[in-house]
């Protein structure tokens, strides 16, 4: 009989922890694509999130709009923000060295004054959207889908999957996978490298719109709450292997299911550590991650 | 450096009785609590500078750092019973409660030091081989990870946090707080020595030829790994120690203040802002920023928020436009006008030599 417990705790464990783990897909393909396949150590990304988050909860409070609705104009909003970004970047930094410290802390103010900003106007308790959809659950037997966590999941395999189709079948698409590969024959095609660079940025940064969006749909969420996703974001980016879309799915999955593991027999508290965990195990055994492009 | 520098030292010692004395002129009080903040701030971002400045790794885990020195004293308070301690026996010599903060200070230093640098040493030998970025990236995540280990660890007090009765009586002074302020300016002249040294040994200039190309140095025979593990490890020691006063100024500790993200954002921007190559920049962008905050804070003009805010844009400005810090844009002037002169010479001489 406990036996059975046991492992109908497990089973729905692991079911939790793979939808999970599709929106932590969700919130590193950001990453993935800034740090991955620009070489940009966008480290503010899990406080734009965050900020997506509170524009999905305030167009919910103000005028009872669904957070799935939003992250639309949202995502368009953030897409502009990512190209003015990555042209300031690019003057500041990139363009008069490969060195990428200072842009890191550049990034790193950037984290900083968005959470401040964030404090200064919604304060610091806990947010939290209104749908008709986030109290319903889905039963299969012993096994509960609460479908909060299940939109999150979707809305992670299809950018993954979405994404994967945009890099692979488009010629917008495989520029960006030159710019990391053949600088100088991106040139010589007659195509200019840092627009493309500034498109694909200001796509990782829509992405946050979505993961937003995803985010206010799993959990009430305060300003520092990026803080928390920052060591789970480049444990799934490093484990995965920089700027691989599936490798970052796969490396996803196994975190959500090693937090959710760990959240139903150790204790929720300490699931964040499992994230650095994995990060700093992964730097020092296997820096190159689970699928390497290289 | 073979003779002592004495101008150097006295430098230190002036500077470290003069706060003393404006301290006490002042009437203690809340002006002991500024220089407390100054020069805890003096010791954070001088250590960061260690690795940051010389070296060119950006830590983002100072608060990480500074709560695990200030943990270590809760913890070793709470192990080994010290807030009921009134004597200490040790058989051939008998210490009584005046003089035994001369003994556990030091003792809290040590540990809160060896810790943080213990520390230091593990994050930077996982991850100082490969680019910089990661290691910035795992900083950052180490303290979120220290503080998710602290609040659930029930013994420190968890999320509740810990109280650290402050000695009550201490020998030769009449505020026991005076005495935490004196540990803490030893401890800013400590740092400030140790980077100096640094920045003159043979460590300093391997960490600058890092930061400069660290490729380059690698072949020309630079112990990279090695010169960047010391620094770590010395500089996190540094911020362990800071941090191990800590709870005997405020006397209670919590999670939220301890890994306060604010100390990372100090730490950083003010060697930035103060310049990060000299070990004078650090001293002066925590001076200048920290009388600042203290001052505008305690006039009410603006909340802690928006002093933070600001501390952040200081920040991005200064990285972008002047990385070398206000130090560096002193230097750069007087290049500029040093250039001018020497290319003023030849042209009068152009002109004398065409006539």
């Amino acid at each position: 009989m406990e036996w059975s417990i046991a492992g109908e705790l497990l089973a729905n464990a692991v079911v939790t922890g793979i939808l999970l783990g599709g929106f932590y897909a969700a919130v590193a393909i950001g990453i993935s694509i800034a740090f991955g396949m620009l070489d940009i150590a966008n480290i503010s990304h899990p406080v734009m999130i965050v900020l997506g988050s509170f524009l999905a909860y305030y167009f919910n409070a103000q005028w009872g709009i669904d957070p799935l609705a939003i992250m639309f104009p949202v995502a368009a909003l953030f897409a502009l923000y990512g190209a003015g970004l990555y042209s300031l970047y690019f003057r500041l930094f990139e363009s008069r060295e490969k060195d990428q410290r200072r842009g890191l802390a550049f990034f790193f103010g950037l984290l900083f004054v968005t959470e401040v900003g964030l404090i200064l106007i919604f304060g610091v308790d806990l947010r939290s959207v209104e749908t008709a959809y986030g109290e319903e659950v889905i039963n299969l037997g012993f096994i509960s889908v609460p479908i909060r966590l299940l939109i999150p999941f979707l809305i992670g395999v299809v950018m993954i999957i979405g994404l994967h189709y945009f890099l692979n079948k488009t010629y917008f698409g495989l520029a960006v996978s030159a710019i990391s590969q053949d600088m100088l024959g991106l040139r010589l095609m007659a195509i200019d490298p840092i627009k493309i660079k500034q498109l694909t940025f200001a796509l990782s940064l829509a992405s946050a719109a979505f993961a937003g969006a995803a985010l206010i749909i799993i959990q009430p969420i305060e300003p520092s709450i990026g803080r928390e996703y920052i060591g789970r974001v480049f444990a799934v980016c490093v484990l995965g292997g920089m700027g691989s879309l599936q490798g970052t799915l796969i490396a996803a999955l196994l975190l959500g299911t090693a937090e959710s593991i760990t959240s139903t027999f150790v204790g929720p508290s300490w699931a964040p550590a499992i994230g650095f965990g994995i990060l700093l195990l992964t730097l020092a055994f296997k820096p190159e991650g689970l699928i390497s492009r290289k | 450096m073979k003779n002592p520098d004495y101008g150097f030292y006295s430098f230190l010692l002036l500077g470290a009785l003069s706060v003393f004395f404006l301290v006490q002129l002042l009437g203690g009080g809340y002006y002991l609590l500024v220089a407390f903040y100054v020069l805890q701030y003096v010791v954070l971002s001088t250590a960061w500078n260690i690795l940051g400045g010389y070296g060119g790794y950006v830590n983002f885990g100072t608060a990480g750092f500074f709560a695990v020195g200030a943990y270590s004293t809760v913890f070793f308070f709470k192990l080994l019973g010290l807030q009921e301690l009134k004597r200490l026996d040790l058989g051939f010599l008998e210490i009584s409660l005046p003089y035994l903060s001369f003994i556990y200070f030091p003792a809290a230093v040590l540990a809160g030091a060896f810790f943080s640098g213990l520390l230091g040493l593990g994050t930077g030998y996982l991850t100082l081989r490969l680019r910089g970025v990661y290691f910035s990236i795992a900083t950052l995540a180490l303290s979120i990870v220290a503080m998710t280990i602290v609040v659930n660890w029930s013994y420190v007090g968890g999320a509740r946090g810990a109280f650290v009765i402050k000695p009550t009586v201490v020998a030769g002074f009449r505020d026991a707080n005076l005495f935490v302020l004196c540990a803490m300016i030893l401890l800013a002249m400590f740092s400030l020595a140790v980077a100096r040294n640094i920045e003159r040994s043979k460590l300093g200039a391997g960490l600058q030829a890092i930061r400069d190309d660290e490729d380059s140095a690698e072949c020309s025979g630079v112990p990279t790994l090695r010169l960047k593990l010391q620094a770590t490890t010395v500089s996190g020691g540094l911020m362990g120690a800071g941090g191990a006063l800590f709870p005997f100024f405020v006397t209670y500790v919590d999670p939220i203040g301890a890994f306060n993200l604010a100390h990372t954002v100090n730490s950083i921007a003010m060697p930035l802002i103060g310049g990060m190559t000299h070990w004078t920049g650090p001293l002066f962008g925590a001076t200048l920023l920290g009388v600042i905050q203290q001052y505008f804070g305690s006039k009410n003009i603006i909340t802690p928020e928006m002093s933070l805010l600001i501390v952040g844009f200081l920040m991005m400005l200064f990285v972008a436009i002047a990385p070398n810090g206000l130090l560096g844009l002193f230097k750069a002037n007087d290049k500029t006008s040093g250039s001018k002169r020497s290319t003023k010479k030849p042209l009068i001489f152009g002109k004398d030599g065409s006539i």
